[in-house]
């Protein structure tokens, strides 16, 4: 039987590691690389990256960094943030990242789903979405919007159509990050992520509010998510990697424990 | 030396780097020649059969890796290494290298909430003894991607199985060559001890069914 996955998200900034708090302040807590290795080492299934930087200021993702990080850790990751063609893609993709997350580019212009998915394969094309609750209107009928630039411009996009979108257009894999509850700690929006868990035939990885081992179990019990992504909770020392996996095990969640 | 074989799809630096963590050396190559000389061969891949077919066949690393295995050179196949050794595979109706009887078959599930591609780590099973397995235990995980799996038609083949809606084979092999459904380049630590296995691999497996096959 497949496992659960635990996904530890690095925002990355100049190099440097940053953990927003609803994307408006961040602050840096440590070398990134380092800190991958720890997570990796601690029984992280899969790392994410995004680098923050890249997306504000338009930037290339720097590769060098990507290239450091795949010498030093042997489980999938992925990079995004700031990719916007094909020749990004494939470029982080040869340095060393498994996936490619893309995110507000693919809302501006869906085909780089598309593009990207051909190039470098559906499995390792990953879009993320920024979500805000909005209630439900005719335009947003899930009353749940895409949003971008970091959580900064509404798009009208209803986010379940996006997700079934993404889906068709070639994207593996859905990261369901709601921006009312990142940097909250107060877990997951269940609700949202299970709606679209369950209107894809893609794995979706959950995102945003894990404050709480209870909170990645709720994230798959009830959100139905594949995947659960965390960042404060372990940034910070709170929780281990192996802690978490502990309570899900004890919950009756399959996880991977020998690593 | 160890050879990686290159033929313009998938993530071969991951294969390559996580050799070296290990102390592998290795080089990456899409040369036919380079496979003759090679003490062993890793034949890894992400992407399409019918792609992977035609890129092999075009540069001539097709005969190439016939030839190796033939002459007894130890290879490993990974996650497409595994599926186009086969006869042939459903991914496009494709004729394969035909090293080991079997087609390769895409994931049927009957229960909607599992997901296609088998994204994930999972349990891999030994159903018989192999130099690569050596010291795989129960609930030793490893990383999946993929739509189609490897179905050998004789049992012998198959080395080990993982359960995604089912049984399926993720390890099969013949003689000197052996292959994975899963990526043990980023399995982690399991991974990486399987792939050191493969460094000290004789191309010899021990286990009489298999022997006695041609």
């Amino acid at each position: 039987m497949l496992s659960k996955r635990l996904i530890v998200c690095l925002d990355v900034r100049e190099g440097k590691l940053a953990k927003s708090i609803k994307f408006v302040d961040t602050k840096d807590i440590g070398d990134p690389v380092a800190k991958a290795r720890q997570y990796y080492q601690d029984g992280a299934d899969e790392l994410v990256f995004y680098d923050i930087n890249a997306s504000r200021a338009n930037q290339d993702i720097k590769l060098k960094f990507v290239e450091a990080v795949a010498a030093q850790i042997f489980i999938p990751f992925s990079v995004g943030g700031g990719i916007r063609s094909i020749e990004d893609a494939t470029k982080l993709r040869l340095a060393g990242a498994e996936k490619i997350n893309v995110n507000s580019a693919a809302v501006q212009r869906k085909e780089l789903i598309s593009e990207i998915s051909a190039a470098i394969g559906a499995q390792s094309t990953i879009l993320s979405m920024d979500i805000k609750k909005t209630g439900k209107t005719k335009a947003i009928p899930s009353g749940y919007e895409i949003v971008i630039n970091a959580g900064t411009v509404a798009t009208g996009l209803d986010a379940i159509e996006w997700a079934k979108n993404g889906e068709k257009l070639g994207a593996g894999e859905l990261v369901v990050n709601s921006i009312d509850a990142d940097g909250t700690k107060d877990g997951y929006e269940l609700t949202l992520t299970r709606m679209i868990a369950d209107s894809v035939g893609i794995p979706v990885i959950a995102s945003g509010g894990a404050g709480k081992p209870e909170h990645l179990y709720d994230a798959f019990a009830i959100g139905h998510a594949d995947a659960a992504l965390v960042a404060s909770i372990v940034h910070y020392g709170e929780y281990t990697c192996r802690q978490l996996k502990d309570y899900l095990q004890s919950r009756g969640i399959k996880v991977r424990m020998k690593y | 030396m160890l050879a990686i074989i290159d033929y313009g799809a998938g993530n071969i630096g991951s294969v390559q780097r996580a050799c070296a963590e290990t102390g592998i050396q290795s080089v990456i190559t899409a040369n036919p020649a380079d496979l003759k000389n090679a003490e062993r061969i890793i034949f890894p891949g992400v992407g399409a059969a019918p792609a992977t077919m035609q890129n092999l066949t075009r540069t001539g690393l097709a005969t190439a890796l016939k030839e190796a295995y033939a002459a007894g050179i130890p290879i490993l196949g990974i996650c497409l290494g595994a599926q186009v050794v086969l006869d042939r595979s459903e991914e496009g109706d494709t004729p394969c290298l035909g090293i080991i009887p079997g087609t390769t078959v895409r994931f049927k599930l009957q229960d909607k909430s599992l997901k296609i591609p088998h994204i994930g780590w999972n349990t891999v099973k030994a159903t018989q003894p192999h130099p690569i397995l050596e010291g795989l235990e129960k609930d030793d995980e490893f990383y999946f991607v993929h739509s189609y799996y490897p179905q050998p038609v004789n049992k012998e083949n198959i080395f080990a199985v993982s359960d995604y809606g089912g049984e399926f084979c993720c390890a099969l092999g013949n003689k000197n060559y052996f292959a994975v459904q899963f990526h043990p380049e980023k399995s982690g630590r399991l991974g990486l001890a399987m792939l050191s296995r493969f460094a000290r691999w004789d191309g010899k497996v021990q286990s009489k069914s298999v022997k006695k096959g041609k």
